[in-house]
């Protein structure tokens, strides 16, 4: 039976094809993730003459399905019959660069990209450039803003390749000039975010005779948003310049850039500016660059500030070594230590979590004398965060100075963020406990910071709690067991006569987060009797979690431990008043294997696993 | 404005047999060709109305090409609870606005008190055929007889108009949203409630930024509400909002991430002789628009409507009374809640004429030029289509005419709140309770 056997392998793809109109959208959207399986069965010629016809009209689908199929139809070139039919898929390609939704759009043009490279140049000259021409000119602005990231891609390979270089590239330039003027700020956005990178396929020339001019046209636009992203093209015309035509082309206009009327294009220079760095040169940042990043960290608007303040480790680490140390102390320190007491939180914030990184850049001297003043400042901040920035960076300071000498500004900044109103605040300083505590070595810990560890075990949110046994285990992790057994063990086991039913849960918890790092003996001789203890406790979530706690440690006794003393216990559980503290204590028995049960307590899961037995070899079978 | 060239001629009206709260219209908008007309109602509902092209109009019989028929209905907002507050968030639309066009498909942005949706308006004219497994009546078709693979092919068909939900942005606001508009760069806009405005990116649902923030510390404190907010036409970085304190304020967002400090305030220095305890409620500042030039702006409060010059804050360029008859009478529209009625204002496409609300059905249009008004009726028993619409007068005093409306008949629950100017000709959508009527001047039509 041939011919059955040839309907069993064309069902699977008929329902794949079926799907691809299918009213559920996750159906279609599987359909078209499956689409090079629906293409291998068809073949390349159906896969040319109906698939993709149908394709290029299904643009009415949702934006999930459109990205999906845009995607795919980038590495398709081998189901269309190899680079030879390659430009087949430009035309559904075309259709989803003009959707609305500006994902879908980047991807089609992605994929454009991709394909490009596919085409051979005759074929780039015939079909591609004609499509790109098309977009550009097209009726929407949306084919227009997906021309705009064409023009890179296939310029470079028409260009050397054929004859007609001279007026393709010149009928580029000309398009992409139009685009760089068009009516709509969105195509302008656009042309001004690719600008940067269609001067990259340019020649030299043509950069410095028809680039500049569109991009000093584009800085000034009246567009906010179309200036703000010419400065990024800025960056990268200027990193295609030599250094002696920086400074008539590019730089007046970056000039005006850094000090625009609008807030968010000074963002963007401030946001840019270790970039912008690196592409002018050591020359320009000295007599230009610093006295606009001074500019910039002054600047009127907290965000412009915030980004500034940001860059002012990487800035000063890329200035020229020679006049580094006296430009930072000269004309950046002055600015910081402004910002210091900056009026907004996130200045300083942004500020606390870069200022450290200077230390290195100064040495020893410089940080004790200029620089430690302006951490203490920042470390009394009225704001958690900034405090929390500095102690999170204190490692690069502890380099150059060592840590005794911060500790003992730093100390009482810790404690207080510790007994911080603010839960969270509390939460990340737990975090960086074990990080501290490396660093202060085990006798400054015991001193200073072990009955904080301690306090939070009582704290009220229960989320501290669970932060601070784990705490407890990295500090162990880090100061070994025996430490463990002198310092900790007895507060922990100690809770256990608590009268808050919540401590003595935490006795339990952090037994749990200890026992392993702590080893067989330490849990089976001082922690296992009170947790046995604690299985007659009159809370009911107790007990349970004494069963709990017993399944976790398990592992870590001994078996004789676990026969004589644990297994009583929990069979005594199981058969406990309350639901809860039952199903644990089966579940701590079911979990260790230890005991031969009555079958009447596994019989539900037993024929549970069966059926799954089942399941698996049926799908297994051929 | 002389009565001949402005008397506009009843082209359509779109007039409905019942009344129901829910049916009542509470916005009105044109897209920016004037191709689209957008109504949207306290039932939640947006219908959207297309103007016949001509040659879609066979001929006269058929319909003059110009009309506006239903093009498509949809249902944007339903009714919700906020449960944490305890309170009913109603379905009404506040506003509509149209995006500009981007691609074949139309963009408009609806919003009732608190969420605002994106709704993508497109047609399609195609349908694909055929399945591999089932018939087109969709009976499952036999396996054996599956022999090949066909791949699903595309048929024209009636054109259908289709509407999606593109964005829901939601959870912005803790007052009643009041306005929303597009910004010119097109990417972002505001929403404004009765405290705060918030600027959102089109593609962006899960954050907005708050622009503009006037609640005080303490909520006793509060003196005034933001009562209408619009961007500038052509500067994306300016926006006004007006107050119920009647001032205006205009903001520079070049200046500061937070524009809580106007750079401009415009504001008419109070006449100490007129002052009463109804002052500041009728200077509360119902609607604020640019004219299309970006130069000037108007506003509507509950007795007149002003035109403000951007270069001028000291005071309005022109002041025209819309209803001065009714300042007698405020302690009765205090008593019925008419005083708090939001009158909203519009300027024609070539910012000559300026047009607003009154009660009685009545609207008045007023030519900036000579500064005559005139006030015109909008109500379905004297008016037919394609009859020329009457100017009517409201007796104040002197010599009675014929046909004139004493102060004291006026209807004050037939109010005319929400209207629209064609951005381009002189054609009108007046938004009457439920009824919506558009008129075309005269002169226009002649001339096609």
């Amino acid at each position: 039976m041939a011919g059955a056997e040839g309907d069993d392998s064309l069902y699977p793809i008929a329902v794949l094809i079926d799907e691809l109109r299918n009213e559920d959208v996750q159906l279609r959207l599987n359909s078209i993730k499956k689409l090079s399986t629906i293409a291998l069965a068809l073949g390349v010629e159906r896969t040319r003459t109906e698939l993709l016809p149908f394709l290029t009209d299904t643009i009415y689908d949702e934006d999930e399905v459109l990205l999906a199929l845009a995607e795919q139809l980038g590495s398709f070139t081998v189901l269309v019959g190899g680079p030879e039919f390659v430009h087949c898929l430009l035309p559904p390609l075309e259709s989803l660069a003009t959707v609305e939704e500006t994902v879908v759009r980047d991807k089609a043009v992605e994929s454009l990209r991709k394909i490009s490279q596919e085409h051979s140049p005759v074929d780039l000259e015939v079909h591609f450039v004609p499509l790109v021409k098309r977009l550009a000119s097209g009726d929407w602005f949306t084919s227009r803003t997906s021309a705009c990231g064409l023009f890179g891609v296939c310029y470079p390979r028409v260009s050397i390749m054929t004859h007609t270089f001279e007026s393709t590239l010149i009928t580029a330039v000309m398009h992409f000039r139009t685009l760089c003027s068009d009516d709509t700020p969105m195509v302008r956005r656009a042309a001004s975010s690719k600008l940067g990178e269609f001067a990259k396929v340019l020649e030299l020339d043509y950069v410095k005779s028809d680039i500049i001019p569109l991009f000093t046209a584009l800085a000034s636009d009246e567009q906010d948003s179309v200036r703000l992203l010419a400065v990024e093209a800025g960056v990268s015309i200027a990193a295609l310049l030599p250094q002696e035509d920086l400074e008539d082309l590019v730089m007046p206009t970056l000039r005006q850039a850094a000090e625009d009327k609008s807030w968010r294009v000074r963002y963007m220079v401030a946001d840019k500016f270790s970039e912008l760095q690196k592409a002018v040169g050591p020359e320009i940042t000295k007599n230009d660059l610093v006295p606009a990043f001074q500019n910039l960290l002054k600047d009127c608007e907290a965000e412009v500030r915030t980004a500034a303040a940001n860059k002012v480790k990487v800035f000063c680490e890329s200035l020229p070594e020679d006049s580094r140390e006296t430009i930072i102390m000269t004309h950046i320190l002055p600015c910081v230590k402004e910002l210091v007491s900056d009026t907004n939180q996130h200045v300083k914030s942004a500020l606390a979590s870069v200022i450290m990184g200077l230390s290195t850049i100064l040495g020893k001297d410089n940080t004790v004398e200029h620089l430690l003043p302006l951490f203490l400042v920042q470390l009394k901040d009225e704001y958690p965060e900034v405090r929390l920035n500095i102690i999170s960076n204190l490692d690069c300071v502890n380099e150059v100075i060592g840590i005794r000498q911060l500790s003992q500004s730093l100390l009482p900044a810790i404690v207080e963020l510790a007994e911080d109103a603010k839960w969270r605040v509390r939460l990340a300083i737990i975090e960086y406990m074990p990080l501290l505590a490396g660093q202060l070595g085990v006798e400054f810990f015991d001193e200073k910071l072990n009955s904080l560890c301690m306090a939070w075990l009582i704290d009220h949110v229960y989320a501290i709690r669970e932060a601070a046994t784990c705490n407890l285990m990295k500090l162990v992790e880090k100061f070994g067991a025996e430490w463990a057994q002198n310092t900790i063990v007895p507060k922990v086991l100690g809770m256990a006569n608590d009268s808050n039913y919540l401590h003595r849960m935490t006795t339990l918890f952090c037994i749990n987060a200890l026992s392993e790092v702590c080893g067989q003996e330490i849990t089976t001789k001082h922690m296992l009797p009170v947790v046995l203890k604690m299985s007659t406790d009159q809370v009911a979530n107790v007990r349970f979690n004494v069963a709990r706690c017993l399944q976790k440690i398990g592992p870590v006794l001994d078996s004789s431990a676990l026969q004589a003393e644990v297994k009583p216990v929990l069979e005594k559980l199981a058969t406990d008043q309350d639901m809860d503290v039952k199903y644990f204590a089966l579940e701590a028995i079911s979990g260790m294997y230890l005991f031969n049960l009555p079958t009447y307590i596994f019989s539900e899961t037993f024929s549970f696993s069966s059926i799954l037995f089942f399941f698996f070899s049926f799908s297994l079978s051929p | 404005m002389g009565e001949d060239s402005e008397s506009p001629k009843i082209n359509h009206s779109f007039l409905r047999d019942y009344v129901t709260e829910a049916d009542v219209i509470s916005t009105v908008e044109f897209n920016q060709t004037g191709d689209l007309l957008a109504t949207g109602d306290k039932g939640g509902r947006v219908v959207i109305f297309q103007r016949e092209t001509e040659s879609k109009g066979e001929s006269e019989e058929l319909g003059e090409s110009g009309e506006y028929n239903v093009y498509s209905t949809f249902q944007s907002h339903e009714p919700d609870f906020d449960y944490l507050k305890s309170l009913e968030i109603e379905e009404k639309i506040n506003k509509i606005r149209w995006l500009p066009h981007q691609n074949a498909a139309h963009f408009l942005l609806s919003t009732n008190d608190k969420t605002i949706k994106l709704w993508k308006v497109s047609e399609r004219d195609k349908r694909p055929e055929g399945y591999n497994l089932k018939d087109e009546e969709g009976r499952i078709k036999d396996i054996s007889t599956v022999t090949s693979l066909r791949v699903p092919v595309l048929k024209p068909t009636d054109l259908m108009v289709e509407v999606r939900p593109r964005r829901i942005f939601a959870n912005g606001h803790t007052y009643h949203v009041n306005s929303i508009s597009v910004n010119s760069d097109g990417e972002t806009y505001l929403s404004a409630d009765d405290l705060r405005i918030n600027m959102w990116h089109l593609d962006i649902t899960d954050r907005s930024f708050n622009i503009v923030d006037i609640k005080p510390a303490n909520m006793e404190d509060l003196t005034e509400v933001i009562t209408a907010a619009e961007f500038h036409p052509q500067h994306c970085h300016l926006f006004v909002y007006s107050s119920s304190k009647g001032t205006l304020r205009l903001c520079d967002m070049r200046e500061s991430a937070l524009c809580d400090k106007h750079s401009k305030i415009f504001e008419e220095p109070e006449d100490p002789g007129n002052r009463s305890f109804f002052s500041e409620i009728v200077s509360s500042v119902s609607d604020v628009k640019f004219s299309h030039s970006g130069r000037y702006l108007l506003t509507r409060d509950y007795l007149t409507v002003k035109v403000w010059d951007l270069n001028m804050e000291k005071g309005p360029v022109e002041t025209y009374q819309v209803h001065e008859y009714l300042r007698s009478k405020l302690c009765s529209l205090y008593e019925n809640d008419c005083i708090f009625d939001k009158f909203e204002c519009v300027w024609n496409s070539t910012d000559s004429v300026i047009m607003t609300g009154a009660y009685n059905s009545f609207f008045r249009m007023f030519d900036r030029e000579t500064g005559r008004g005139v006030t015109l009726e909008a109500w379905r028993e004297n008016s037919k289509p394609r009859a020329v619409l009457r100017t009517r007068r409201v007796y104040t005093g002197g010599r009675r005419r014929r046909g004139d409306v004493g102060v004291d008949s006026l209807d004050f629950t037939k109010k005319i709140l929400h209207m629209a100017w064609h951005p381009a000709e002189n054609i009108i959508a007046i938004a009457a309770t439920n009824n919506l009527y558009i008129f075309q001047d005269r002169v226009s039509v002649e001339n096609q």
